[in-house]
């Protein structure tokens, strides 16, 4: 086990290297060869109200959006309302093709016959979120036109009559006073986690199903492999820490584990049922925290509080300035926080780095046949070095997610029997969650590069 | 950076899946396959002590089973010698026997014999005292008128010559 975590912080190191190498080799090359490569990056780990058809750049497979009107309604509608397909001539290349432009979404209230409408916003800062838009009156839309002519912020590439100012959404010459609604759409994001969560029922149910049919006989092929997977979680990590609290919290870490994994792996998927960027989306993560939080704190023993408020440390240090009370309870919220965060950024670190690769191969098209040639075949090698580790890091994120987890609440519920077997063991799980941490600092700069 | 804020609207869907799939998990899922680990893992177990048990079981019932046989031949081979004893000690009795009843016949013999020399002296005896006393008549006829004084003292001569 101790040899195992050595071997998982020697690969996870090696991960620190590579990935700001790779990241700082393709942080210059922004904005080169007219590829904007921030908006594809953030394009393809972001969120989206369709999702792609696979090999198509204009298609989406409707879902629905489900938003909350300024006046409190509810409203729903298909995603392909909001935009609309558009044959334009290409500039460049003379040859027709089709571009899919944003359309306002009217809805009517069938019982009060009020109009509501929605647009997708794509310059202001709701960027790629649905708000909702009222007309002006015409003196209000040329006052709203004066201030966005003077305003300083306008970028060169966006147009005039579309620059946003507080507050305002401009589109095809008109302005709308905007309104950000409270959305719980049925995004790309969402169908992924269900599709993730379908997947691990499957998965988890094949076993069951296979007890009730051959009973104890000896399980093969993927039925052995779930088996092994949930053995090595159960026996290697949740009973070997809680002991004799396994049975109660284990459906949790197990399905943690499981989901993580899932997920991490439908996001490797490049088409249709995968190719979500699910545990690269802090607000997976960041749920997935607060259950580890919420249930190490909830259970926690009277032990555990105990060392919050009133730690095991010369007097000084707690008594009149509560120094170590601060550091207790700021370290309740750390703990979660460095989970959420680790996941995060290791899984989107991953995205973001075969797509940066990728995307070199369109930089370095300006530069020429060969230095586009070339490119081809170092990204396409280094993207799928990056793509088999990133298989890699699915896992062990996953493992080292559920690890800590185990490790927080084993520390939590802790009846604190003997005092000294207790420091260590104390002790050794610090260790332990410190050096993962080091870990993430780098994947972190490369996001940040 | 839409990224770096998390969505209201995913955190909610998540919350659902999440917990949906804890919920069926839970009670369909986990508990199911860990007692059925659990349950198999003893059964080996099990299985393992039973046929460690059986293979000692069969030792001790072929080293009881050997212990038998020995014991078989041991006895095989006392009742070889008791045999053995038995036909020897029969033979010396069959002897015995045999010798006794070679003395006794011998015996009955010796006396038969014994008898008939007597009964061969006894004749010969009377045989001689009638010859001498037809003799002597002869001799001393009319001298002699009592016979029986006369065999009488023929017995005590004849008697004096055995003696002698």
């Amino acid at each position: 086990m101790r040899l195992l975590r050595y071997k998982l912080l020697l690969l996870i190191a090696v991960f620190g290297f590579v990935f700001p190498f790779r990241g700082a080799a393709s942080g210059g090359g922004d904005e080169e060869g007219g590829v904007n490569v921030k908006e594809i990056i953030f394009h393809h780990l972001g969120d989206g109200y369709g999702w792609e058809v696979p090999f198509s750049h204009v298609y989406r497979i409707p879902l629905p959006v489900i938003l909350r009107a300024e006046d409190g309604k509810w409203i729903s509608f298909s995603s392909h309302k909001l935009q609309e397909y558009v044959r334009v001539i290409n500039e460049k290349t003379g040859k027709e093709e089709l571009v899919a432009e944003p359309r306002i979404v009217t809805e009517i209230d069938k019982k009060t016959g009020k109009k509501y409408q929605f647009i997708l916003a794509h310059v202001s800062k709701h960027r790629n979120k649905v708000v909702q838009i009222f007309p002006l009156t015409p003196e209000e839309e040329a006052e709203v036109k004066a201030a966005a002519k003077n305003n300083p912020k306008i970028e060169g590439n966006i147009d005039e009559a579309e620059a946003i100012i507080g507050g305002y959404a401009g589109f095809k010459e008109h302005y709308y006073r905007e309104y950000k609604p409270l959305d719980i759409s049925f995004t790309k994001n969402v169908l992924a986690l269900f599709i993730a969560a379908i997947v691990v029922t499957a998965m988890v149910m094949s076993v069951v199903w296979f007890y009730s049919r051959k009973g104890m006989k000896a399980p093969r092929k993927g039925v052995g492999f779930m088996e092994m997977l949930i053995d090595f979680i159960y026996t290697g990590v949740i009973k070997s820490t809680l002991h004799d609290r396994a049975k109660k919290y284990a459906p949790f870490l197990l399905t943690c584990f499981f989901f993580i994994l899932v997920m991490n792996l439908v996001g490797l998927i490049v088409i249709f049922p995968g190719g979500a960027n699910l545990t690269g989306n802090i607000a997976i993560t960041l749920v997935l925290a607060i259950m580890v939080f919420v249930i190490t704190n909830v259970m926690g023993s009277k032990h555990y509080w105990k060392e919050i408020f009133w730690p095991d440390v010369p007097l000084f240090l707690k008594f009149p300035i509560p120094i170590m009370q601060f550091i207790e309870i700021f370290g309740i919220f750390t703990k979660p926080a460095a989970l959420c965060v680790r996941l995060f950024a290791n899984m989107m670190g991953g995205h973001m780095i075969v797509i940066t690769l990728t995307l070199l191969i369109f930089i370095f098209a300006a530069f020429g046949a060969i230095a586009a040639g070339g490119s081809v075949f170092i990204s396409v090698l280094f993207s799928i070095f990056m793509l088999c580790l990133d298989v890699l890091v699915s896992f062990i994120q996953a493992y080292v997610f559920t690890l800590l987890a185990t490790i927080f609440i084993s520390m939590s519920t802790d009846k604190g029997h003997g005092h000294d077997s207790h420091h260590e063991s104390k002790e050794t799980t610090e260790v332990k969650t410190e050096q993962p941490e080091g870990e993430v600092k780098p994947s972190v700069a490369t996001t940040a590069g | 950076m839409e990224l770096f804020t998390p969505d209201f609207g995913l955190i909610f869907w998540m919350f659902i899946a999440f917990i949906i799939l804890f919920v069926v998990l839970a009670i369909w899922g986990w508990p199911v396959i860990l007692k059925n680990m659990d349950q198999r893992a003893d059964t080996i177990d099990k299985g393992v002590e039973y046929a460690r048990e059986a293979k000692e079981q069969l030792d001790n019932a072929r080293a009881e089973a050997q212990k038998y046989m020995d014991e078989a031949q041991q006895q095989q081979a006392e009742m070889l010698r008791e045999a053995a004893r038995m036909k020897t000690q029969l033979i010396e009795e069959a002897r015995k026997e045999a010798s006794d009843e070679a003395k006794k016949v011998m015996e009955a013999a010796r006396v038969s014999i014994e008898q008939q020399r007597k009964e061969a002296e006894l004749q010969f005896r009377n045989e001689v005292s009638k010859f001498s006393l037809d003799i002597a008549e002869k001799m001393v006829r009319g001298n002699l008128s009592d016979d029986k004084s006369h065999h009488d003292l023929v017995d005590k001569m004849l008697e004096e010559i055995k003696s002698n």
